[in-house]
Formats: structure tokens, sequence, C-alpha cells
């Protein structure tokens, strides 16, 4: 062990970065794995080394289940200031690799010392180790959330296009997200296919798989709360149509000169029936209904994989000599409707699948920035990054699946954007293909005034306009402490004014959210089963301290989800602020677990979708933005308009309605809203929903809300556009349309 | 406006198509069962009534808070703030000393509703009806669909207002069905009783200056306060729409003001919907109806007092009757403003800085307004007296007219009665006529309640000049069941008179009609062709007209409803002939309301001008439309 340490020092050339082990869970035994982060010019040799010296030094084993959730070693940059040493630093000199010598070459290895031996004594008492296990539990999640499906490999090592080698090293295989998604996703729901919710014979639900936290795992409420919330039993199913019939699909129009010259510029491209129907539906309802039941409408004719920018300007091209109509497609999870193909197009659509473009072109450490291609995923761009001891923070609910290219195309926010922004704070250069060629700033300058500022037209286009290809994105060193929290509040107008108040003195932390007393129930049936008595008498007591003892109305209570990051001491005192605030507010801090377990839910939710529609549950999620003074008239009008609709609309059991404040502003916040509801008996469940969504959106506008924070308008949302930026504003955006693409090549009709 | 579509939202959740019918055929509206509420007084203890358990349902099952707590809450209020604020930079006064104002205009306006003193009025009033009334007759299902409405929504009760009694009659029924006991806008005048004024006050009443017109702090405070009682459901929020007793039970033209407030919470999206529950309130027989008829021959009104008050108990000793409560069904702010006001208006400025109301809300208040008098109005019960009050009247001009003996036999008035109950049912009035009692019987018990008004000698009846305005209000009541196939009918009886019976002429007819009469009575604005569309179908319906695309033919039968039709018109079309010229057919002419109407109505069609305090003529013979089309001796 100590062999692999040593070559691994031997390997980094960087003086920047200091190497630093990581102790897996405290299982020694179960060996190490190591990545390591280096400069970049050294990085692909440097990489090959690396791994080669992990196999060498642990030996071939299995990747069972078991190290895939362990931490492994990381590479933190370990700054000179020693306040800011990350404590996984001290963590691992009290773990079992503690006789290696600390490789913390700045003179402040006695108090990590002693920070590391205090920690230790206290891992061994029972619950004092809280900050170590949160520390685990988050590269837990982290590791759970971004793990790779297959292989290990990463496209990091080739920054040169790839068109211009051969093709065949880019075998799906060693992609997350291969060119066959049907390998790995659903087509008729959500993310993984071996990822599921479902009630199993004892009538518990579990969520199968391997990939997630909760994989593997019972969930005892959830069945009671799935039951008592839709009226839904277990008994009335509702099944998916198992197999996507090909048959059902009808045969692409072809504009045989466009592939006739695609086939020469070599770029692969396919015309069979299931990646076409990947590629024509988002994850709205509706279309998802659609699917569930095996109707199929109108799919792209053609999908093409472009590899790098070069094959997208000669695709754009070819669109534009034989006017066939294309409509770019990143990661799939739109939930606007933006991706269906308009019925009213009569030439051939194409759609061009940016997922083989998912490379990280180079960092640039000097400025903290990454150039990255626009078809890289979420979770992919993270995990690479933090390869490298970097990370953007944008991490969208969808990042496992969505493009940088769909975040920039959608102006996309992401949960930790208090810290690190919304992606039009994050990105620092666009490059896009247009029908007029290409269009890019000439310099990286962090702000310009140049006019309007040219990034604007493309974020937010929808795919309008053209294809982002690459993008150069801040990066940010990773968080040294991530700590989840959460506040109970006797009622939502206190937690919302907390909110409001922590907003005022700008001091929100990475992320912060209040969820509603419906949601906080929801987050609740979502706990897995514990395994200790103690954790589950521990839990019936917080139980009786909030709402016997402080006198908490369970019906009226909700919680507050925190995410803390950064510095260690900057967090606890970061914490005691807020914790400070929300006290004034009648908040009572409430764990660790209770958030961590209202992030997760973000995550399941589509999953959980899935499961609802095998009962004839449907549901879906909409989102605004609005003044602080109207957040609350906004919850509760547009909750009640929700249920009020649902009653006059037929349907027999009140439907789910809750909401959650997710992000807080100077001026405003955004807020979520969550609706399901038991479908059965209702001969067009589809329209009913549709209609229900529609009055809830009208509503939202009524109470000065926004058409969108931050899924954008599609076509779902297309008909309130222009109340929403004015009659002159829609022709500013429809010039801009017919100046770049007046053949209208990028058809998709999103927006306007 | 589009009207059907008005009272599609007032008719509740039934179904635009099926409102439609029910527009189209008043008889198929169906109407709740009365149950008498009195009864149970009288035969239980009235002081175990008073000291009974009370639980209200709550708005929300949320305990409203205290008197005291309301009263803060508006005074720290963003929009009390910024007025304050306002006030002092405009006036250079010190913010203080305008905070001190407003907080005094608070206490002055405010209620300290108490259950004790509800108790004791409980307890009083159930002595004093059962003494005045045979019975006060309460529709129990409308009861109930009010309480649904208080524990989901902001509910605000529009009763009508023909009487003093209304508001305590209100307050005593809700608590004798145990309902949330309202809050009630109240006009200063009633301050000035000692005492009283203390105590009604103490049951819920708030106190507004009659005009405070530029006034923008009184008018910040007082729309706060409503609003915040509105908001936080602390208690239905009672007002009338006509703004004060009609003296001649005649639905008055609403008020605008305190509805305005009422609706703007919803319009602001500061609660989800507001509940507007019209209530209309029916006397067999008046408290005031002597009274009345004084104050419209120009007998200056008594001013409120306690020992006025005191004085008038001698009506103890009288029978008065029934009376009919009916709690109509909950009209829907949001249901009625669908389509009509865009709530966005109030996205680009921060709510709590006051705004004239956009041209688009005034003209909702104003047409939603003049739906919600028209449902208190169908929902009126009509006595046999109204229908005999009528015809007394008809029968007093046509005597006057040809100077005949006065008076007229009891048995054609029977028979006129009965014809005249067939009749208004078909055009849907809510007549309360007991079936099961031969009509003879109906007739003279109805005269005996009234025989202050009319006796009978030797089965002819005589009536006393004086009293005819008191008889008046009785067919006013009725007034609203005919009025649009009145209008109609005289529409088609001006146009016999001269080029013929196209439709298009007689449609220009009623329209000028109708709209000279807009400020007499309640015809929703912009509803012209509802309205004429409506008159017709009745007409058709019970076989006076034919009416064809393009002309109207009076059928052989149709002659006695018209000629009975074009004579409730024609009192009111004399009095306004009479503010043009003088002559005087009509006593009931001599109404200083219809008199104010008149002007109000030829002001507005600009035959006469205001000029500094006198009205004068424009030109001599203006209106000469109206002297050619209407010139009926």
């Amino acid at each position: 062990m100590e062999n692999v340490v040593q070559r691994l020092l031997k390997c980094s050339t960087s003086t920047f970065f200091q190497l630093h082990i990581v102790n897996c869970t405290g299982l020694g035994e179960e060996g190490v794995k190591a990545a390591v982060a280096t400069s970049r010019l050294e990085r692909g040799k440097l990489r090959r080394r690396t791994r080669a010296a992990v196999e060498t030094g642990v030996g071939h084993r299995e990747p069972g289940p078991r190290t895939r959730r362990c931490p492994q070693i990381a590479f933190c940059p370990a700054f000179c200031d020693p306040d800011s040493l990350p404590p996984r630093v001290g963590w691992i000199a009290a773990g079992a690799l503690a006789s290696i010598p600390t490789p913390a070459a700045h003179g402040s290895a006695p108090s990590i010392h002693k920070h590391g031996s205090s920690m230790a004594s206290n891992s061994s008492s029972s619950g004092g180790s809280d900050r170590q296990r949160i520390a685990q539990q988050r590269l837990r999640i982290i590791a759970g959330h971004l793990q790779r499906p297959a292989g290990d490999d990463s496209a990091l090592l080739a920054a040169e296009c790839k068109d211009q080698g051969s093709k065949s090293d880019a075998s799906s295989e060693e992609k997350t997200v291969p060119r066959r998604r049907q390998e790995i996703m659903k087509w008729n729901g959500w993310g993984y296919s071996d990822s599921r919710f479902l009630f199993n014979k004892k009538g518990q639900a579990e969520f199968t798989g391997k990939r997630y936290k909760l994989s593997g795992m019972i969930i005892p409420g959830l069945k009671e709360w799935f039951e008592g919330t839709f009226g839904a039993n277990l008994q009335h199913k509702s099944p998916a149509t198992p197999i996507l019939n090909s048959s059902a699909v009808r045969p692409p129009t072809l504009n045989e000169a466009f592939v006739e010259e695609l086939k020469s510029t070599g770029v692969p491209f396919s015309h069979d029936a299931e990646d076409r129907v990947f590629r024509a539906y988002g994850h709205c309802v509706h279309e998802i209904f659609a699917l569930r039941e095996g109707r199929i409408g109108r799919v792209p004719d053609l999908v093409v994989w472009p590899n790098c920018h070069n094959d997208v300007v000669k695709i754009v091209e070819l669109a534009c000599k034989h006017n066939v109509c294309l409509i770019p497609y990143g990661g799939g999870t739109s939930v606007s409707s933006a991706l269906e193909c308009p019925s009213e197009e009569t030439r051939s659509i194409v759609s061009l699948d940016t997922s083989q473009m998912n490379r990280i072109l180079w960092i640039d450490e000097k400025n903290l920035t990454a150039h990255v291609e626009a078809g890289i995923v979420g979770q992919d761009l993270e995990r690479l990054l933090n390869e490298s001891g970097y990370c953007t923070g944008h991490e969208p609910d969808s990042m496992e699946f969505s493009s940088l290219g769909g975040w920039v195309a959608t102006r996309a926010s992401g949960m930790k954007k208090n810290i690190y922004g919304n992606i039009e704070d994050l990105v620092v250069h666009i490059k896009m293909v247009t029908p007029r060629g290409v269009i890019e700033k000439s310099c990286q300058g962090p702000r310009m005034s140049t006019g309007p500022d040219v990034h604007h037209f493309i974020l937010g286009s929808e795919g309008t306009l053209g294809v982002v290809t690459e993008v150069t994105m801040k990066i940010r060193p990773m968080p040294e402490y991530q700590k989840y929290g959460s506040v109970v509040f006797p009622n939502f107008e206190q937690g919302v004014a907390c909110l409001r108040e922590v907003a005022k003195q700008r001091c929100a932390p990475a992320s912060i959210r209040l969820m509603d007393n419906e949601q906080f129930k929801f987050g609740h049936a979502l706990k897995p089963q514990v395994s200790s008595i103690f954790t589950s008498f521990l839990d019936g007591l917080k139980k009786i301290y909030i709402t016997k003892f402080k006198g908490f109305d369970p019906n009226r209570l909700c919680v507050a989800t925190l995410l803390f990051e950064g510095n260690r001491e900057k967090v606890l005192q970061h914490e005691k602020q807020v914790y400070d605030i929300a006290a004034k507010f009648g908040g009572l801090a409430a764990g660790e677990d209770n958030g961590q377990r209202g992030y997760m839910l973000t995550f399941v939710i589509a999953y959980l979708r899935d499961l609802g529609m095998d009962y004839y549950v449907m549901g879906e999620s909409f989102e605004t933005s609005v003044p602080w003074d109207r957040v609350l008239d906004i919850c509760q009008n547009v909750k009640a308009r929700i249920v009020h609709e649902c009653k006059e609309r037929g349907v027999q059991f009140t439907p789910l309605s809750t909401c959650r404040v997710t992000q807080t502003y100077d001026a405003g916040a955004c807020v979520y809203f969550y609706f399901g509801f038991n479908y059965r008996g209702l001969s067009d469940p589809v329209h009913v929903y549709e209609q229900v969504e529609h009055a809830a959106r009208e509503e939202i506008l009524a109470n000065g809300g926004s058409l969108s924070h931050h899924h954008g308008v599609g076509k779902l949302r297309k008909e309130w556009m222009s109340e929403t930026v004015s009659n002159v504003g829609i022709g500013m955006l429809k010039s801009v349309k017919d100046y770049v693409d007046p053949n209208n090549i990028f058809g998709n009709r999103n927006l306007f | 406006m589009d009207s059907s579509c008005l009272l599609a939202s007032l008719h509740g959740s039934d179904t635009l198509l099926f409102a439609d019918m029910q527009h189209r055929d008043p008889m198929l509206q169906k109407r709740d069962e009365f149950e008498d509420m009195l009864e149970e007084r009288r035969n239980s203890s009235d002081l175990r009534y008073a000291l009974r358990c009370y639980t209200p349902v709550l708005y929300k099952g949320v305990t409203p808070c205290t008197a005291g707590a309301l009263k803060n809450m508006v005074l720290q209020s963003a929009q009390i703030h910024f007025v304050i604020g306002q006030v002092s930079n405009e006036t250079g006064r010190a913010v203080d000393d305008v905070q001190e104002e407003a907080s005094a205009i608070l206490e002055e306006m405010a209620h300290s509703l108490q259950l004790s003193t509800v108790r004791f009025f409980a307890f009083t009033l159930s002595k004093v009806f059962k003494t005045l009334f045979r019975s006060i007759c309460v529709n129990e299902e409308g009861i109930q669909r009010l309480q649904q409405a208080i524990q989901e929504h902001p509910v605000v009760l529009l009763p009508s207002h023909r009487s003093y009694m209304d508001f305590l009659l209100m307050s005593y029924i809700l608590y004798t069905y145990d309902l949330a006991l309202p809050v009630i806008a109240a006009g200063m005048d009633f301050m000035g009783m000692k005492f009283v004024g203390e105590m009604l006050r103490m049951s819920g009443a708030f106190f507004i200056r009659r005009s405070f017109g530029g006034d923008k702090l009184y008018w910040a405070v007082f729309s706060e306060y409503v609003k915040t009682m509105l908001k936080n459901g602390f208690a239905p929020v009672e007002f009338f729409l006509e703004g004060t007793r009609s003296r001649t039970s005649k639905s008055l033209t609403p008020k605008l003001g305190l509805l305005n407030i009422a609706m703007d919470p919803f319009l602001k999206g500061e609660v989800f919907d507001v509940h507007l529950v019209p209530v209309s309130i029916s006397y067999e027989r008046i408290l005031e109806e002597a009274l009345y008829a004084r104050e419209l021959l120009g007998v200056p009104k008594p001013k409120e007092s306690t020992s006025g008050l005191f004085k008038a108990r001698k009506v103890l000793s009288e029978d008065y009757g029934s009376i009919h409560v009916y709690f109509g069904q909950p009209v829907s702010v949001r249901r009625l403003s669908q389509g009509k006001v865009d709530r966005g208006q109030f996205n680009l400025t921060p709510r709590h800085i006051p705004k004239r109301p956009s041209e688009e809300i005034h003209s909702f208040v104003n047409d939603s307004a003049y739906g919600l008098v028209r449902a208190q109005e169908e929902n009126m019960v009509l006595k046999p007296w109204v229908l005999l009050a009528s015809l007394l009247l008809q029968n007093h001009h046509g005597d006057q007219a040809s100077g005949r003996a006065r008076g007229m036999a009891l048995d054609e008035l029977t028979e006129q009665a009965v014809w005249l109950r067939d009749l208004s049912r078909q055009y849907g009035a809510f007549l309360h006529w007991p079936d099961h009692v031969p009509p003879p019987e109906v007739v003279s018990s109805s005269l005996s309640l009234h025989r202050g008004l009319v006796t009978i000698t030797e089965g002819r009846l005589l009536r006393q000049a004086v009293t005819v305005l008191s008889c008046v209000s009785y067919r006013n009541q009725a007034l609203h069941v005919f009025l649009r196939p009145a209008l109609l009918a005289s529409a088609v009886h001006a146009a016999s008179s001269s080029s013929g019976k196209r439709k298009t002429d007689i449609f220009n007819s009623f329209s000028f009609l109708r709209n000279m009469f807009s400020n007499e009575f309640i015809l929703c604005p912009g509803a012209t062709v509802q309205d004429f569309e409506e008159a017709c179908f009745l007409l058709v319906k019970t076989g006076a007209l034919q009416v064809s695309q393009q002309e109207v033919v009076v059928t052989e039968r149709g002659h006695r409803t018209l000629a009975f039709l074009t004579s409730v018109l024609d009192p009111f079309l004399q009095g306004y002939q009479v503010r043009v010229r003088s002559r005087l057919r009509y006593t009931e002419v001599l109404s200083s309301d219809l008199q104010k109407n008149a002007l109000a109505a030829l002001l507005r069609l600009g035959a006469v001008r205001k000029i500094k305090g006198y009205v004068g003529f424009d030109h001599p013979r203006v209106p000469g439309e109206f002297d050619k089309a209407y010139e009926w001796g």
C-alpha cells in the first residue's frame, strides 16, 4: 500500500497539488483506489500511469457495490493556508493509513495532527463523528449519483477532434451516454433501465439497481403515503407497454441527397426506429404517458451523432443546402415539449444528438475556466473536473442526464447557484453553429460592454438558432467541506419569512429550500428502512420533541433543507448565522438527515413518477420565479387552484398539490410545484392533466409569477410568450431568428 | 357586459348552459324551501337560547384574532405605512402626528365584537321578533351553503336594505344557525345614538363616515381595515350594496366603494377567492312604511336617536306579518372575474401602493354590483299583498282619471289577483301565495294585515290618498318581475301609435326607455339586447306577442297583459314627463325619489344641465323624442 502512495507521489509533477489519501470509510481492508489531479499538460500521461499504479497496488478486484459506494482516494488541493485544509486530511491522518507521512509540506502538520486525532477519538464514540459521517455520506452520494455505468475510461484524454482519427475508438460501452441510449436507459420512463421503484410481493416499496444511495433499499413508509395521498390501490395497476413496437413507428422520410452527402462526411447516423423514438420525446407527462401506452407520433427521420464542432458545422451546412429540419438533442430531459417534432413540419427532420461531444478540451487553472464540448452531461462534467480537483458547482436536479448545451439553450439553474451562479453567470464563452455560420466572442474577457451581450441571444434560444458546440465555463476548486442541515418551522409563513431574511442578509448557503407540509411528509415517506432500533428510537424522540414539547402542528409544520459548502470553519460559522436567523422565526434545527433526504427527493422524484404511473397516478412539476412579497400568495393560490381545477374536472380524489421555495434571490424566489392525482375513472386523463396545468400556469401569471424560472418555454408555454416579453420583445426575438436562420432549418418551433 | 355569463356565475356551479336556460325561462329557476326559525323560539326558553354554547365553523379552521390585534395589524400594514408617509410628505406634518390620526380614525371606526353583547341581543330580539312577526322564514339550504363558503373562503354578505331591522336580523339569524357573526359596515348616523351605538359596535358594527371624499388617510385606514378582516377570515363582512335603505322598496342602484374594497384582495392575489352572498330580506309589512311615505313627500328623516327608538316602541303592538330571508347562491369573485379582469395588471407596482381602479376593474365591479342586486331581487319573496297593491293602484289611477266612485269590488279584485298571480309566476316571480287556501281568503287576509292602508266597506275597498305611496312601495316589490316585459309592452304601445310594428323600431324604443330608466331600476349596464330578448321570450311564452324576424304582433288575448304591463310603467313615465312639463295625474309622482331619479336621468341624457347648483333645461324643447313618442294622455 505504501508502494502505491509513493509511486503516486512520484507521479505528481505539479507542486500546486498535494496528494492526500482518504480512508475508505474506515474499512482499510477494502483497499484504496486512487485518482490524481495534475496540471493539464501532463494529464493524459499521468492518468494512465495512475490507474496502472492503483491496479498494481490493490490488485484486481471485482467492483462490488460496497466498494462502489466507498469514498475513494481523493486528491485535494492543499493550500498554504492551514485553515483551509480539508477535514479529510485530518481524517486520513487518523485513519488506517495514518502511518504514511502526510505530504502537507507547509508546516501545518501539527495542527493537522491535532485536528486529526481529535476526530479520531470522536469517531470511536458512537454519535460524535457527525461531520465525518456527513463528509462520507456526501462522497457516497456523489459517488452514487455520478457512478459510471460501465468501465472507467474517460474521454478526457483526447483533446483533438476525434473525427480526425478513426471513429472506432468511440465505442459506446465507454460512454456514460452511449449512442444507443436504449442500452442503458428507459424508453418510456425516467433514467436508467436498472433503476426503478416498485412495490414488491410484500407490498413494500423498494428501489432497484445499484446506482443510488437508495438502491436496493426498502422504503417502508412509501406505500401508506402513496395510498393515503392519492387514494391509489396496489390492486389497481396501469402497467406500461413493455416493449417499443418498431412497427408503430412511421418509416422515415429521408432526404436522399442529404443522406448521401452525410455519408461522405463520415459522421455516424441512424434511421433505426428505436434511435428515432428516443429523440422524439422529453419528459412531459403527456409524452411519457403516450409512450407508456405505445402511442408514437411524429418522430425524427434520422439521428446524427457529431463528434466535434467541425462535424456540426458540416451537418448544418448540409442541412441548409438540402433544406432539412434540424432539432438539436442534448440530454433529452426537456419538460416543455421542446423536443416534440412540429406536426406541421413537412421536411425531413434530423435529430442532432450532441451526446458524443463530451470532452473537456482544456482546463485553465490560472483563470479557473474549463473549455468543454457542449454535449457533456452534468455528471460527467462534474466527475471529470472533480478528478482534477475542480467543479463547476452547477447542479440542476437533472444533472445526471442533462447536457451543458441544453443548460445554455434553456438558461438552466443549479441548486447551488447561491455560490456558483446560474448558467448565465457560469458561462464565459460560447460557440454556436448557426445556418449563418459560427457565432462566438473574440476573447475570454470576464465582462464586456460591447452592446447587448450576444450570449444572451444564445442563452435560452432553445435550439431555434443553432447548436451550441463548445462552452468555456468558470470552474472552482472542489469544496473542502459540505454539510447538510434542516430547520423545522411551525408553519410555511414563518419559513418564507426566514428565507426572505436570509436573502436580505445575503447569507444564503449553497442551497436553501423550504418545503411545505405536504412535501415534508412526502420526503418523510421516502425514509429508507432503518436497521438500528436506536435510530428509530431517536426519530421518535425528535418527533415528540417537536410536536409535543414545542407544540408544532404536524399538519402545518414545514422544513427548510440546507446545504453548506466551503471552508470548514466558515461553513460552521455560516451555519450558525443561518440557524440564528431561523430561530428568530421560530425555526428549530432538525438534523442533517432531514436535509439530505430533501435533496434526495429531487433526484428520485422522476423515478417516483414512473411508479405512480404504474398505479393510475400521474404527476408533474413546474416552476416559477416571483417577487418576495408575492411568494406566500402565489404558493397558496396555485396550490388551491390545482385542487379546485381537479375537482371541477371530475378527479375523484383530492390531488397532491405541494410546493417548495427552492431558490432565493435578492428580489424574489423560485417556487417549485409538484402536482399529482389519481386518474382512475377518467376517460382522458392527459387532457384533464393539461387543463389543470394550464390553469395553474394562468394562476401563476395572474399572481405575478414568471412564465418559467429554468424549465424554459418550449412549445408547452409558447402561448404566453408575447404577454411575457411584450410584442416588441417577440419582434426582437423574431428578427434575430429571421436573420440567423431565415429558412427555419432549426425548426423545432420553440419559444414563439 | 355579457349578462348571461354573469348569471351563470351568479348561479354558482351550474354550467353555463343550464344557467342560460334559467335565464331564458325564469319558471325553471329552482328555489329552496323555507323554515320558520321563530317556531322553535316560541317553544323553548329564550334565555337558554341566548346562553347556549356557540361554536361557529371558522375560515380554514383558524381561530380569529381579537378585535384589538386586528387594529394593530391594520396600523402596521404596508399600505397604511405608505399612505402615512405620503400624507406626511404632502402636508408637512410629522409622521407621528399622521400616525396618531390614523389610529384615531381606526378607533372611531372599528367594531369591538363581543359575544356577551350578541347574547344580549339574541335574548331581546327573540322577545321583540316574537311580538312583531308571525314568522321569520329562512332557507336552510342557503344557510348550509353559507356555512360551507365560510369554511373555505372569505365571505361577504350582501343583504338587501329595506329596514333598520336588516342587520340586527342578519346577525340574529347567523347566531341562531351557529354561523360566524358578521362585521357590518354601518353609517356614522348610528354613532349618534347614545349607548345604542356602542351596543351595535359590540355586536359587530363598524362605522364609516357617509362621505370622506378626498381624505386619503381615511380611505386607506377604512379599506385596509375591511381587507384585513376579509383576508384573515376574521368574520364575514356584511354591507349593503344599495348603500342606504330603499324607501320605495325598489332596489337602489348599487354603490361600488365597498364592493371594490371587498374584491381587491382577490384581484391582487392575496386570497384565492372571495365569496359574495346576496341575501334577500322581504318584509310582509315594513316597520317604517309610514315613515318612508312621509320622507318621500318631503318630511325630513327623523334623526337616529336613542329616545326616538324608545318612542317608536309603539310599533311593538302591531302585527307585521312574516319575514322571508333568502340566502342566495354564493358568488365566487374568481369565477365572476374570469375572462373579464386581467389580474396581471398588479404585477408591475407593489400592491400596497394605493391605485385608482383601472377602467377594466371599474366596469367589472359595476357589472358585478348590478348582477348582485339583480340576484337579490330575484330571490325577494312576494306576498299576495304586493299583487293586490299593484291592482288597487292601477284601479285607483283609473278612478282618478274618470272621476268614478273610488274603490274596487272585492270579487273583482280577487279575480284579477288570480290572473296576475299566474302571470307573475310565469315571469319567474318568487311568489309566496298559499295555494291550498282559496283565493278570496288569501286576498282578505292580506288586506286585513294592511288595514292601515286599505279598508273594506260593504265589499268595496276605499283608500286614503296619503297611503298611496305606501302601497306603491309594496307594488314596487314586484316591479323587477315585470320590468323587462313592461318596457317592451310600452315600446310596443308607443310603436302602435306611430309608424308600425317593425321589430327594429320597437327595439329602439325599448332601448330608449331602458336607457332613460336606468337610474330608476336595476338594469345591468350593456345588457340591452339580453333584456330585450328576455322580454320577448316572456311575452311570447305567455301568448301576448308573436315575434317574427321582422315584426312584432300583439295577439288577441295579449291585450290584457299588455295593458297591465304598460300601466306598471305608466306612473314612472308620467313622473319623468312631469319633470319636463307640469302636469299631474299619478299621486305617486310626488315621490321625491322618483323626482331625483328623473332628474338624474335627464342630466345623463343631456336634456338638462347643472349650472352652479341650479338646474335648468338646456333647451326648452329638447326632449322632443320623449314627448313625441311618449305622450299618453
